[in-house]
Protein backbone atom coordinates (compact mmCIF):
# COMPACT_ATOMS: atom_id res chain seq x y z
CA UNK A 1 0.00 0.00 0.00
CA UNK A 2 2.70 2.46 0.87
CA UNK A 3 4.49 2.30 -1.81
CA UNK A 4 1.82 2.21 -4.41
CA UNK A 5 1.10 6.25 -2.80
CA UNK A 6 5.17 6.60 -2.48
CA UNK A 7 5.49 6.12 -6.05
CA UNK A 8 2.69 8.45 -6.61
CA UNK A 9 4.53 10.93 -4.68
CA UNK A 10 6.85 10.95 -6.24
CA UNK A 11 5.53 10.78 -10.11
CA UNK A 12 3.05 13.31 -11.34
CA UNK A 13 1.55 10.42 -13.88
CA UNK A 14 1.00 8.35 -11.09
CA UNK A 15 -2.22 7.98 -8.73
CA UNK A 16 -2.44 6.21 -6.03
CA UNK A 17 -5.66 4.73 -4.41
CA UNK A 18 -5.88 2.58 -1.26
CA UNK A 19 -9.53 0.94 -1.50
CA UNK A 20 -10.96 -1.07 1.64
CA UNK A 21 -12.34 -4.50 -0.31
CA UNK A 22 -14.88 -4.94 2.23
CA UNK A 23 -16.73 -1.60 1.63
CA UNK A 24 -16.51 -1.73 -2.09
CA UNK A 25 -17.69 -5.29 -2.46
CA UNK A 26 -18.75 -4.68 -6.29
CA UNK A 27 -14.93 -3.04 -7.28
CA UNK A 28 -13.68 -6.54 -5.44
CA UNK A 29 -15.83 -8.28 -7.52
CA UNK A 30 -15.08 -6.54 -11.00
CA UNK A 31 -11.66 -6.68 -10.02
CA UNK A 32 -11.57 -10.48 -8.97
CA UNK A 33 -10.02 -9.62 -5.52
CA UNK A 34 -9.46 -12.86 -3.89
CA UNK A 35 -6.85 -12.45 -1.41
CA UNK A 36 -5.29 -8.77 -0.44
CA UNK A 37 -3.66 -6.58 -0.94
CA UNK A 38 -4.30 -6.96 -4.77
CA UNK A 39 -3.18 -4.18 -6.91
CA UNK A 40 -5.06 -3.51 -10.13
CA UNK A 41 -2.72 -1.19 -12.87
CA UNK A 42 -4.97 0.99 -15.16
CA UNK A 43 -7.86 -1.15 -14.97
CA UNK A 44 -6.32 -4.33 -16.99
CA UNK A 45 -3.40 -5.11 -15.02
CA UNK A 46 -3.06 -6.96 -11.64
CA UNK A 47 0.13 -7.58 -8.81
CA UNK A 48 -1.29 -10.04 -5.96
CA UNK A 49 0.68 -9.52 -2.49
CA UNK A 50 2.67 -7.50 -1.21
CA UNK A 51 6.31 -7.00 -3.60
CA UNK A 52 9.31 -5.58 -2.47
CA UNK A 53 10.24 -2.12 -3.76
CA UNK A 54 12.13 -3.10 -7.07
CA UNK A 55 9.34 -6.10 -8.02
CA UNK A 56 6.41 -4.18 -7.34
CA UNK A 57 7.88 -1.30 -9.55
CA UNK A 58 8.88 -3.62 -11.88
CA UNK A 59 5.57 -5.10 -12.10
CA UNK A 60 3.49 -1.95 -12.12
CA UNK A 61 5.90 -0.42 -15.01
CA UNK A 62 5.10 -3.70 -17.17
CA UNK A 63 1.93 -3.95 -16.20
CA UNK A 64 1.46 -0.23 -17.45
CA UNK A 65 3.13 -1.05 -21.08
CA UNK A 66 0.63 -3.74 -21.32
CA UNK A 67 -2.40 -1.47 -21.72
CA UNK A 68 -1.41 -0.60 -25.60
CA UNK B 1 -17.55 8.22 21.71
CA UNK B 2 -13.86 8.28 20.33
CA UNK B 3 -12.37 5.86 17.77
CA UNK B 4 -8.98 6.21 18.87
CA UNK B 5 -8.70 5.62 22.64
CA UNK B 6 -6.26 8.08 25.17
CA UNK B 7 -3.00 5.84 24.12
CA UNK B 8 -3.69 5.63 20.66
CA UNK B 9 -3.92 9.45 20.88
CA UNK B 10 -0.59 9.95 23.01
CA UNK B 11 1.28 7.74 20.60
CA UNK B 12 -0.05 9.77 17.34
CA UNK B 13 0.55 12.61 19.13
CA UNK B 14 3.89 11.68 19.57
CA UNK B 15 4.35 10.21 16.12
CA UNK B 16 3.27 13.61 14.27
CA UNK B 17 5.43 15.83 16.06
CA UNK B 18 8.28 15.09 12.90
CA UNK B 19 5.34 16.75 11.01
CA UNK B 20 7.32 19.75 8.93
CA UNK B 21 5.12 20.77 5.89
CA UNK B 22 1.14 20.92 5.96
CA UNK B 23 -0.97 18.27 5.37
CA UNK B 24 -4.64 18.63 3.90
CA UNK B 25 -6.87 15.72 4.49
CA UNK B 26 -10.28 16.45 2.24
CA UNK B 27 -13.16 14.11 3.01
CA UNK B 28 -15.92 13.12 1.00
CA UNK B 29 -18.85 12.44 2.88
CA UNK B 30 -22.55 11.66 3.06
CA UNK B 31 -25.50 11.34 5.76
CA UNK B 32 -27.02 8.48 4.04
CA UNK B 33 -26.40 4.82 2.38
CA UNK B 34 -22.94 4.90 3.25
CA UNK B 35 -21.88 2.44 6.19
CA UNK B 36 -18.48 4.48 7.33
CA UNK B 37 -18.88 7.66 6.19
CA UNK B 38 -19.95 8.87 9.73
CA UNK B 39 -17.06 6.94 11.69
CA UNK B 40 -14.26 8.40 8.67
CA UNK B 41 -14.96 11.36 9.03
CA UNK B 42 -14.82 11.59 13.64
CA UNK B 43 -11.59 9.72 12.76
CA UNK B 44 -10.07 12.41 10.47
CA UNK B 45 -11.36 14.77 12.91
CA UNK B 46 -9.45 13.10 15.84
CA UNK B 47 -5.96 12.43 13.96
CA UNK B 48 -6.51 16.73 12.74
CA UNK B 49 -6.62 17.57 16.63
CA UNK B 50 -3.10 16.00 17.05
CA UNK B 51 -0.92 18.34 15.16
CA UNK B 52 -1.50 22.07 13.86
CA UNK B 53 -0.02 21.13 10.30
CA UNK B 54 -2.46 18.63 9.62
CA UNK B 55 -5.99 20.61 8.57
CA UNK B 56 -9.11 19.56 7.37
CA UNK B 57 -11.80 20.04 4.96
CA UNK B 58 -14.99 17.85 4.55
CA UNK B 59 -17.47 17.69 1.65
CA UNK B 60 -20.29 16.15 0.64
CA UNK B 61 -20.37 14.18 -1.84
CA UNK B 62 -23.56 14.60 -3.48
CA UNK B 63 -24.02 18.37 -2.60
CA UNK B 64 -20.09 19.28 -3.70
CA UNK B 65 -20.04 18.86 -7.04
CA UNK B 66 -17.00 21.48 -8.36
CA UNK B 67 -14.79 19.97 -5.67
CA UNK B 68 -15.73 15.67 -6.21
CA UNK B 69 -14.52 16.59 -9.44
CA UNK B 70 -11.66 18.68 -8.63
CA UNK B 71 -10.62 15.96 -6.75
CA UNK B 72 -12.18 13.18 -9.38
CA UNK B 73 -13.35 11.25 -6.60
CA UNK B 74 -16.10 8.63 -7.82
CA UNK B 75 -17.09 6.81 -4.12
CA UNK B 76 -16.96 7.65 -0.53
CA UNK B 77 -16.30 7.66 2.23
CA UNK B 78 -12.59 9.27 0.03
CA UNK B 79 -10.10 10.62 1.72
CA UNK B 80 -7.61 13.00 -0.46
CA UNK B 81 -4.14 13.04 1.62
CA UNK B 82 -2.33 16.08 -0.12
CA UNK B 83 0.31 18.95 0.64
CA UNK B 84 2.24 21.59 -0.99
CA UNK B 85 0.04 19.93 -3.97
CA UNK B 86 -2.33 17.34 -4.85
CA UNK B 87 -0.32 14.37 -5.66
CA UNK B 88 -3.32 11.88 -6.47
CA UNK B 89 -3.08 10.00 -2.70
CA UNK B 90 -6.80 8.76 -1.78
CA UNK B 91 -8.15 6.37 0.39
CA UNK B 92 -11.60 4.84 -0.07
CA UNK B 93 -13.05 3.63 3.12
CA UNK B 94 -12.07 4.13 6.28
CA UNK B 95 -8.54 4.22 6.78
CA UNK B 96 -8.51 1.91 9.85
CA UNK B 97 -7.15 -1.48 11.18
CA UNK B 98 -4.64 -2.62 8.17
CA UNK B 99 -5.31 0.81 6.39
CA UNK B 100 -4.43 2.81 9.63
CA UNK B 101 -0.51 2.96 9.19
CA UNK B 102 0.04 3.51 5.50
CA UNK B 103 -2.22 6.46 6.11
CA UNK B 104 -0.11 7.86 8.75
CA UNK B 105 2.87 7.17 6.28
CA UNK B 106 1.15 8.69 3.63
CA UNK B 107 0.46 11.74 6.34
CA UNK B 108 4.49 11.85 6.89
CA UNK B 109 5.66 11.58 3.63
CA UNK B 110 3.39 14.42 2.15
CA UNK B 111 4.45 16.65 5.19
CA UNK B 112 8.05 16.26 3.76
CA UNK B 113 7.22 15.89 0.46
CA UNK B 114 9.91 13.00 -0.02
CA UNK B 115 9.81 9.39 0.01
CA UNK B 116 12.59 6.70 1.03
CA UNK B 117 12.32 5.12 -2.63
CA UNK B 118 15.98 4.15 -3.68
CA UNK B 119 17.66 5.88 -6.55
CA UNK B 120 17.10 3.58 -8.71
CA UNK B 121 12.99 3.23 -8.09
CA UNK B 122 12.90 7.20 -8.39
CA UNK B 123 15.08 7.35 -11.73
CA UNK B 124 12.77 4.69 -13.47
CA UNK B 125 9.65 6.85 -11.79
CA UNK B 126 10.68 9.65 -13.40
CA UNK B 127 11.00 8.29 -17.24
CA UNK B 128 7.04 7.79 -16.42
CA UNK B 129 5.21 9.65 -18.86
CA UNK B 130 1.79 8.52 -19.46
CA UNK B 131 -1.08 8.33 -16.62
CA UNK B 132 -0.77 5.07 -14.40
CA UNK B 133 -3.98 4.47 -11.84
CA UNK B 134 -2.81 2.07 -8.91
CA UNK B 135 -5.76 0.36 -7.22
CA UNK B 136 -4.35 -1.07 -3.76
CA UNK B 137 -7.00 -3.46 -2.44
CA UNK B 138 -7.03 -4.65 1.17
CA UNK B 139 -9.21 -5.13 3.81
CA UNK B 140 -9.59 -4.00 7.57
CA UNK B 141 -8.17 -6.75 9.41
Amino acid sequence: MRLAHQFALESDFITGDAVEATEFPHLAQRYEVRAVPRTIVNETGAIEGALPEAQFLEAVLNAARKKD
Amino acid sequence: MAILNERDRQELQAQLKILTGPVKLVNFTQELACQYCRETEQLLREVKELSDKISLEVYNFQLDKEKVAEYRVDKIPATVVEGSKDYGIRFYGIPLGYEFVPFLEAVKDISRGDTDLAPETRAALAEVREPVHLQVFTTPT
